[in-house]
Formats: structure tokens, sequence, C-alpha cells
């Protein structure tokens, strides 16, 4: 009596671990390159917009250095401003670090915003922040790579819109995989030392 | 002993004259520390904050907001749900309850500035009048802090001399 209970004891915890070193086999080997996967890592990917210089860009030009990239567009008054005013401050506080990063701000107002508005936008803010811009396929691309949000919304009198978009800054590593967000109203000593893990480990 | 009278009357004086720097009254409604953001060059857009608490039994509403900077003055609300930011005019105002205080600022309502006639710079302390449904109108100065800042203390810094 004993003994059966044993060998039954023995026998699930052998089926158990079987279990899992064959899912781990498996998901190891769904792993390209023996890379992590998570189920948000395909946010990312190539594209093709315009800098601020009018210079086109695309992911390769990203590569090399971690990225915080985030999406908005200069008409907007509120979230925009306030996100990359918080970056300027980061970006000061990393001091000479940050230049071990790429900052991005791409807009998704494909109609307004263009190299020369982001040119004069982006003054008010730290000067390592570069702005992309591109056409409706371009952002439309973009913004699918990276499961980015953005609707436009006209406004009362019909003649202009506003855009409610996704408001989190996407950090990308130095390989263009999604390393994590900087949240919305975020405290900014998380978003300090996300900053400070993503170029440490670059 | 006689210190302490002395000391309460300067404290009050003290007190009282930060309520005049940044405070405005109408009816029974008190607005608190209007300000506004600079606006990035090229800008068409700003912002502007404030508060408004209703000291009064019955509620009222801002209604609208004008102001000679800008060509058209919307009352807007933005939330961020689910990581989207959401901005939306209040074509019908916003309430303000007896007995409370409305924050507008950023992350929730602000005043939206469109078709601006120029830059709102720190040190030009913008002027906007503020309507509301009960208590009328007032003209209010909203001091001007740095692009993207999340109060108006910064205004204040840049200004100096106070």
């Amino acid at each position: 009596m004993h003994r059966r209970m044993i060998a039954v004891l023995v026998g699930a915890v052998f089926a158990v671990a079987a279990t899992l070193a064959v899912f781990t086999m498996l998901v190891v080997s769904n792993a390209p390159n023996g890379v992590q996967q998570t189920g948000v890592a395909d946010i990312g990917g190539p594209f093709t917009l315009t800098d601020e210089t009018g210079a086109r860009v695309t992911e390769a030009d990203l590569h090399g250095k971690p990225s915080a990239i985030f999406f908005g567009f200069t008409f907007c008054p509120d979230v925009c401003p306030t996100t990359l005013f918080e970056l300027s401050g980061l970006i000061d506080r990393l001091g000479p670090e940050a230049d071990k990063m790429n900052w991005v701000f791409v807009s998704v107002d494909w109609e307004r915003d263009g190299p020369q508005e982001l040119q004069d936008y982006l003054q008010a803010f730290d000067d390592r922040i570069r702005g992309f811009s591109g056409t409706k396929e371009e952002i439309e691309a973009v913004t699918e790579a990276y499961k980015v949000f953005y609707e436009r919304v006209p406004t009362e009198d019909g003649g202009d819109y506003t855009i409610n978009h996704t408001a989190s800054v996407y950090l990308m590593d130095a390989e263009g995989g999604f390393a994590g967000t900087l949240g919305y109203g975020e405290d900014p000593d998380t978003m300090f030392a996300k900053l400070k893990r993503l170029v440490a480990d670059a | 002993m006689r210190i302490l009278p002395t000391f309460l009357a300067a404290a009050l004086f003290i007190g009282a004259g930060t309520a005049l720097a940044d405070d405005y009254a109408v009816g029974q409604l008190e607005i608190g520390q209007p300000w506004a953001r600079a606006t990035p060059p090229g800008a068409s857009t700003g912002g502007g904050f404030l508060t408004v608490t209703n000291e009064g039994e019955t509620a009222d509403r801002l209604v609208s907001a004008a102001s000679p900077i800008a060509g058209r003055v919307e009352i807007h609300e933005m939330r961020v749900t689910d990581d989207v930011m959401k901005m939306r005019p209040i074509a019908d105002g916003v309430a303000i309850p007896a007995g409370e205080t409305v924050e507008f600022k950023p992350g929730a309502f602000h005043i939206m500035f469109l078709e601006l006639k120029g830059p709102i710079e720190q040190g030009e302390p913008v002027p906007v009048t503020l309507t509301f449904e009960k208590a009328g109108s007032i003209e209010v100065e909203m001091v001007v802090a740095p692009p993207g800042a999340p109060g108006p203390e910064h205004g204040h810094e840049h200004e100096g001399g106070h």
C-alpha cells in the first residue's frame, strides 16, 4: 500500500517534469537565435520616415543605440508637451549617458507636421530629441509596426481635427527590439531607472 | 505675549498678499492660479489652466473662454484611457458644483487656445475672459510657464523679481 503510493507520486512528479521539459524545448525552439520572446516582443520593425532636417531615416539609423520613441503631434496642447518636457528633464538627469540613446518624437499628423514644423516645435525641448514625420502611408506603416493607436477626430466646427493617440513612450534596445514603455503619468524616478537600465544593457 | 498677535497679523498679511497676486473672484466663484504653457516655436495651439472654487450654494458652469491672443478658445477635456490620450471639446461647458473645486490642469480639463496670433511666451501673461453661466464674466491673467511644464511654479521662477 505504502509502496504503491510512493510509486504513484514518483510517476506524477516524473510526468510533470517531462511536460515541463517538452514545453521548455518547444518555447526555446520557437525563439529565433535563442532570444527570449514575450507576447509583446513584436512591437517595432522596419519604417521609413523623414527627420527634422529633411533626410530620410529608417529603423537602421536607430540601431546601435537604445531608443526612446514617442508618438504625438505638434497641435497637441497637453500630453505631447508634457511628455517632451519630462523627457527633456530625464535627458538632463542622465547627463552624458543620454548621448548613448536615440530620442525620437514621431508625429502621427501626416497632414500638418513635416520636417520644418518638427524642427521648430522641438526647439522648445532638449536638442537631442529628433523629430520624424512621414506621408500617410509611412505613418500608417510605422504605427502598425509599433502597435500605436491613433485616430483623427474632427473638432466641433468640422474644419479642423485633433488626434487621439497612444500616450506611452516606447523603449527599444540597441537592436531595435521592444524593451518596455514609459507610461503617461509614471513616477519620474521609475522612468529614470528604466532608462538607466536600458543604457547599461546596451 | 505681545509678539503673537503681530506674528498672526503678519501671517495673515502675507497670506492675503499671495491670494491677491494669483487669485480672482467673481460672484461666488474663486479663480485660483491661472497659468498657461509657453508654446514651442511654430505651434498654433496652446493650453491654459486654473482652478475654480464654488463657495456658493448653487452650481455654476464655465461656459466659454475668450482671449485676444487666439482666434478661438475652447474648453477641452484630456483623458488617458488604456494608454490612449483622448482629447475632446466640452461643448456645453464644465459644471462647477456648489462647494467644490474644479481643477483645470494638465491631464484633465484645459482651456485650449486655437489659431494663436503669436507665440505664448514666458514673461508675457495671457489675458483670458472666462464666462460662467451664473456668475458672469471675469478677465484673468495667466502666468506663463515653459512649454510642457507640469505647473505654474516655473512661470514664477522665470519672471523673477517676486
